[in-house]
């Protein structure tokens, strides 16, 4: 078949469904806003992801060891132990805290001032605070790092104080599972909207199909316009999903803002990225195309003209 | 053209339309089948349309046996044939140009060809100037027009019509005859089924005769009589 025959009826296959769904308008609206909502949740999901990684991104700086020394465990030692442990690839930094720089904290702080002129030895150990290297933040990682330091046979106990941060990420890696299993319901669930309409459409158009059969129509020829109706379907409804969920995030952009205030940051909410809209934009016309190929595939063979 | 060779054809809910058929038809001819109303015209018509599948026997038209053609061969095969329905089979929510122009436009013709073609067919059927018109408005005789256009658009080398002047008054019945002797002479080949005996005695052409599934006269001559009654 030359190009210009083959262009040609894709052209009409294109324009004859597009027609067909602007004559239609609300019926094709409360398709696409189905599609549109399924497609819109793990976009959503997405943002709020990719949000609250950015977020706690700082956090990681909060992330702290402590690591406390023995009684009797020299000062020279600790800072020999200190040394060995800045070498490490996954410690960022490690800072000391003499007993006695401990006890003037204290002093300092508690408020406790002339009842601590009382004690005649000081009862704070040596302290190291270990900050780990910004790629060295996953829980398993953290928990090597605490083994390593509570390894020494000088070190009384290793706290981890952030250990709700290390929490939080365990938390958001449960989130981005919770987000790949909705895609794919969702996903599924839009297969399977699209495929229903277009049965309907098929069965509604039967006489027409049955005709073009009898012409001389081949599969490919009937099945062309309902592809194209797919696809529009899917790229609408994607569409629609971005309209809904950058709405929510304009809405939301407020709050947030002053809610980061109060608690002294300037973050902003974050909307859908480029690619994040063109991967929603192509889901939406695979899908939209799929969901169509496998319904027409299966109800126009049993469409037969007869007599 | 077209053999059957001892074609039979049982449809489902069991009833024997056509019992041990034979005939055969030259590329070229206009034949016109009788018989009474349930003799099997429409069965034989279908089978040669591929509407349906015999049997047992074969059924050829053009070389081709129909019982063993692909399904991705029918659409070209469908091509080659023009099929007049006794009911029009119409597309009633467009008009007549795109009812009529469908066959070209499944073949791929380009636009303006289509144009020149779809006015031509209508010109011969006497239903120029009603392009835009719905089916639904013309008269039913009108619509038995649109259907014969329909299928003589693409100029197809067979063409088989069942009861095609069922619903036209005698003049115009035997203007559509005329319309189809016109393209006998052309060169394609005619068959149609009708139980209208002045328009089969107008045009003193071959006919066959079915009575109750069987060949009764009209088969070919050449070929022995193997032709059985029910």
């Amino acid at each position: 078949m030359g190009l210009a025959v083959y262009s040609t009826r894709h052209v009409q296959a294109f324009l004859g469904s597009l027609g067909k769904l602007l004559r239609n308008p609300f019926s094709t609206f409360m398709t696409t806003l189905v599609i549109g909502l399924a497609l819109s949740v793990p976009l959503a999901l997405k943002i709020f992801v990719t949000n609250a990684g950015i977020a706690t991104g700082g956090f990681a700086n909060a992330i702290d060891l402590s690591v406390y020394f023995k009684q009797d465990v020299s000062l020279d030692t600790v800072n020999q132990l200190a040394r060995n442990a800045g070498e490490r690839p996954e410690v960022a930094e490690v800072k000391i805290v003499s007993s006695d720089e401990a006890l003037k904290e204290f002093r300092e702080y508690s408020g406790f001032g002339t009842a601590l002129e009382v004690l005649q030895d000081n009862p704070l150990p040596h302290v190291l605070h270990v900050r780990p290297a910004p790629f060295g933040n996953s829980p398993a990682q953290l928990e090597a790092l605490k083994r390593y330091f509570a390894a020494w046979p000088e070190v009384d106990m290793v706290q981890m104080d952030s250990e709700w941060v290390i929490r939080f990420n365990a938390i958001l890696d449960l989130m981005r599972r919770v987000l790949a299993i909705a895609a794919a319901v969702l996903g599924l669930s839009v297969l399977a909207i699209i495929g229903n309409t277009i049965r309907l459409e098929i069965l509604n158009r039967r006489a027409e199909i049955e005709v073009i059969k009898l012409v001389g129509g081949t599969n490919a020829f009937v099945r062309r316009p309902f592809l194209y109706t797919g696809m529009f379907y899917g790229l609408i409804g994607a569409l629609l999903a971005w309209l809904v969920v950058t709405i929510a995030v304009n809405v939301l952009e407020g709050p947030v803002r002053m809610l980061a205030q109060l608690y002294g940051s300037r973050y902003v909410l974050r909307g859908p990225t480029d690619d994040d809209v063109m991967v929603l934009l192509a889901t939406g016309l695979v899908l939209g195309w799929l969901g169509a190929w496998i319904s027409s595939a299966r109800h126009l063979r049993s469409i037969e003209p007869h007599a | 053209m077209i053999v059957f060779d001892r074609v039979s054809k049982r449809y489902r809910n069991g009833r024997e339309a056509l019992a041990n058929v034979t005939f055969r038809i030259a590329s070229g001819e206009m034949v016109f089948l009788t018989g009474r109303s349930g003799a099997g015209k429409s069965t034989v018509l279908k089978l040669i349309a591929l509407l349906e599948r015999p049997s047992r026997g074969a059924v050829t038209v053009n070389g081709k046996n129909t019982k063993s053609l692909r399904s991705g061969a029918i659409p070209a095969f469908r091509r080659n044939v023009g099929v007049v329905f006794q009911d029009h089979k119409l597309l009633v929510d467009r008009p007549v140009f795109d009812n009529v122009a469908l066959p070209l436009v499944v073949a791929g013709t380009p636009l303006r060809e289509i144009d020149r073609r779809v006015r031509a067919a209508l010109d011969q059927v006497g239903l120029l100037g009603k392009e835009r018109s719905l089916p639904l408005e013309l008269s039913v005789g009108e619509q038995q027009r649109v259907g014969i256009a329909r299928a003589v658009v693409s100029k197809p080398p067979l063409l088989i019509a069942d009861e095609p002047t069922g619903n036209l008054d005698p003049a115009l019945a035997l203007e559509i005859m005329r319309l189809f002797k016109r393209f006998q002479d052309v060169g394609t080949t005619v068959i149609v089924a009708t139980h209208d005996v002045h328009v089969v005695h107008e045009f003193s052409q071959r006919v066959i005769v079915l009575d109750s599934g069987a060949v009764q006269s009209g088969g070919d001559d050449t070929l022995p009589s193997i032709v059985a009654s029910r």
